[in-house]
């Protein structure tokens, strides 16, 4: 059941764990930008969580403690994000921007002397008796806890956004900030609690990139993983199962053109390997083209102070 | 308790005195981290900003100041007019990248000849290549509302494969031996950047700079332009009611920073780096983002930011060499500086306020 080298089913089975770092990074941020906030910091958060994973999963030899531990870095850096908009009413932007240059220095600063060590690695989940069943095996046994974890995730993030009063204030808190406080919702303490979140998730999927995916620690190990999931935030127009369907799209091309290089395609390597990101750009404007507001929180990247 | 309170114009003292604030701040917290480390902090703060201007070697260092400062300044000043404007482009590696293969290979192009206006053409092919990879999330922006931050951000990351596959594949020098990288333009008179003043590291990519500066503050000061700029910023829909055209200005913001971009890659490419090669960019596009913010957003502001985060480089490397200081450390130095500015600069249009009684 091969197509030019490349077999449909495992294409399947690795696009999903593949596309669990950003997907995991794209819920947090839904929620962050959800609450009115644009934490454009991802990339830094992603790549410190990669970095605290790897050292928490080494030291301890526990890969479950890794992705904890990267998800914390993940929110202490985010804490950063969250002070500076939400205490010192910094401009999101630059500060999301600083957030990234910043994260990037940390790791690479304190990934020194992790370099070639290899993590403790994550098992598959279920029993392989599972796994080896034929076609619907390695799809839907045959992965490690985390992918389970993310699909979670989105249902659970749908379900409390749509379906919870803490869903419905961090809703109102991104349309209008000014409703949420005269309502008597303490609207930066929301958001800072949003910011965290988004820090972690973002940690977490950065501990799967450098736990699962490649399996070591390199500087700059996420590649622009960060900036990818928050184009997939705005393709999902801001709901969580669209977001899991633009990161498993994403995935797949990902995996695709790792296969054709592989499989030795008539296209040249380079060419292949910028596709993800020209994609990328082709479906932001498949979705922005001839809307005025795709549906982004009205209150997106508006800070808020309390004047009365 | 502290409270923020609203100014009701923003603080003109507080405006010009947040970067040294940051400056000051950053290097008690730099000085932490340093000692953190297990190094002297005092040794390396002062190996950072001091020894570059008047240690032993400062006759050397000095002139490496303006080779590292005139990209950045030249691609700060781009930034600044757009983020003065709203219009966030943080993809000038990207375009810095472009400038630089255009302009190279317009100059590998016609190799070997020898004619004075083979630079002059390359320069303006430079700040095309920029100017074309600014153009796309421009348009792309006025076209189809696309957001210009991430298009321009994945430009970076498209541009960078087409540096790998230039300087492997088609500008890679026939003579190299197999070698990745272009031919080297030292060994080119007719395409160099070569320096005017050697002592002060003055090149063209340095005049280009300093001309670009001066020119940046009378358009935003005393052209139609720069008011239209400055106002959209300030109140968009005020800006409207004026008559100012956001499309419009999208191109000419995203244009300008682009162009500049590219001759600083164009520049840079022929003259310090010498070569197109994989690793030819150092990262200018995105420190030139904290350059323009700590020059807050002014042209002659970022003239003084561009030398300050030369500084850091060139001492940076000073304490690699001489103390084992890693690079990365100066990367998260830089960081700070960008965090403390922001957080110092709520002063400018807040002020703290002790809260009495109930609130």
């Amino acid at each position: 059941m091969d197509f030019g080298g490349i077999n449909p089913v495992i294409l399947i089975a690795t696009l999903m764990a593949s596309a669990v770092p950003i997907l995991l990074a794209a819920l947090g941020e839904t929620v962050v930008e959800r609450a009115g906030v644009l934490n454009l910091g991802v990339e830094g958060m992603m790549v410190i969580g990669a970095l605290g994973g790897f050292i928490v999963a080494v030291q301890t030899g526990s890969p479950v403690l890794g992705f904890i531990g990267g998800a914390l870095a993940g929110a202490v850096l985010s804490l950063i994000f969250a002070a500076l908009t939400q205490v010192f009413l910094a401009n999101q932007v630059a500060t999301g921007l600083a957030l990234t240059l910043f994260g990037l220095g940390v790791s690479s600063l304190g990934g020194q002397g992790y370099n070639g060590i290899k993590p403790p690695p994550t098992e598959q989940l279920l029993p392989d008796a599972l796994a080896d069943l034929p076609v619907v095996g390695p799809i839907f046994f045959g992965h490690d806890w985390v992918v389970y974890f993310s699909i979670a995730m989105t249902a659970v993030l749908w379900w409390v956004l749509k379906a919870t009063r803490v869903g419905l204030i961090i809703r109102a808190v991104g349309e209008s900030h000014e409703a949420a406080h005269a309502l008597g919702y303490k609207v930066n303490r929301i958001r800072l609690m949003c910011i965290a979140f988004g820090g972690a998730m973002a940690g977490m999927g950065g501990a799967y990139v450098s736990l699962a995916r490649v399996p070591q620690w390199v500087d700059g190990i996420t590649a622009g993983a960060g900036w990818i999931a928050l184009a997939i935030v705005v393709f999902a127009s801001w709901r969580p199962w669209r977001v899991l369907i633009g990161a498993y799209l994403f995935g797949g091309i990902t995996v695709l053109q790792l296969n054709l290089q592989v499989a030795g395609s008539v296209i040249p390597v380079e060419y292949l390997s910028m596709a993800p990101y020209l994609i990328t750009i082709l479906v932001l404007v498949i979705m922005s083209a001839g809307r005025k507001a795709n549906g982004a929180p009205a209150a997106l990247g508006q800070n808020f102070h309390a004047s009365r | 308790m502290l409270r923020l309170e609203k100014r009701p114009t923003p603080s003109k003292f507080w405006l010009y005195a947040t970067p040294p604030v940051a400056v000051i701040l950053t290097m008690i917290a730099g000085g932490i981290l340093f000692a953190a480390m297990g190094k002297n902090p005092f040794e390396v703060i002062r190996t950072i900003f001091w020894d570059p201007l008047f240690g032993e070697f400062a006759f050397y260092l000095r002139g490496q100041l303006l080779v590292k400062a005139g990209p950045l300044i030249l691609i700060a000043i781009g930034l600044a007019l757009g983020f003065r404007a709203g219009i966030w482009n943080i993809g000038a590696e990207g375009q810095y990248i472009m400038g630089a293969i255009v302009g190279a290979g317009v100059g590998l192009a016609v190799f070997p000849t020898e004619s004075r206006w083979i630079f002059p053409v390359m320069v303006i092919a430079g700040a095309f290549g920029g100017w074309v990879w600014a153009m796309i999330p421009a348009i792309l922006k006025t076209r189809f509302n696309t957001n210009e931050i991430l298009v321009s951000l994945m430009l970076v990351y498209v541009a960078e494969t087409i540096l790998a596959k230039a300087s492997t594949g088609f500008l890679k020098n026939p003579e190299g031996m197999g070698f990745p990288g272009s031919r080297n333009f030292s060994s080119y008179p007719a395409a160099q950047n070569s320096f005017i003043y050697e002592p002060l590291g003055l090149h063209w990519g340095g005049v280009a700079a300093l001309v670009t500066a001066v020119l940046a503050y009378i358009l935003l000061t005393r052209h139609q332009a720069g008011f239209q700029i400055r106002l959209a910023g300030q109140a968009p829909r005020a800006a409207r009611f004026h008559g100012v055209s956001p499309a419009r200005l999208v191109v000419l913001c995203m244009g300008i920073s682009g162009a500049l971009a590219g001759l600083a890659g164009m520049f840079e490419v022929t003259g310090p780096a010498g070569q197109i090669s994989i690793d030819f960019n150092t990262g200018y596009g995105f420190t030139a983002i904290i350059v323009a913010f700590l020059g807050r957003l002014n042209p002659l502001g970022i003239v003084l930011a561009g030398f300050l985060m030369a500084l850091t480089y060139v001492g940076g490397e000073m304490a690699s060499t001489n103390l084992g200081l890693p690079d990365a450390a100066i990367q998260v130095f830089q960081g700070m500086l960008l965090f403390f500015l922001l957080a110092v600069d709520v002063l400018t249009n807040y002020r703290f306020r002790l809260a009495v009684g109930a609130h």
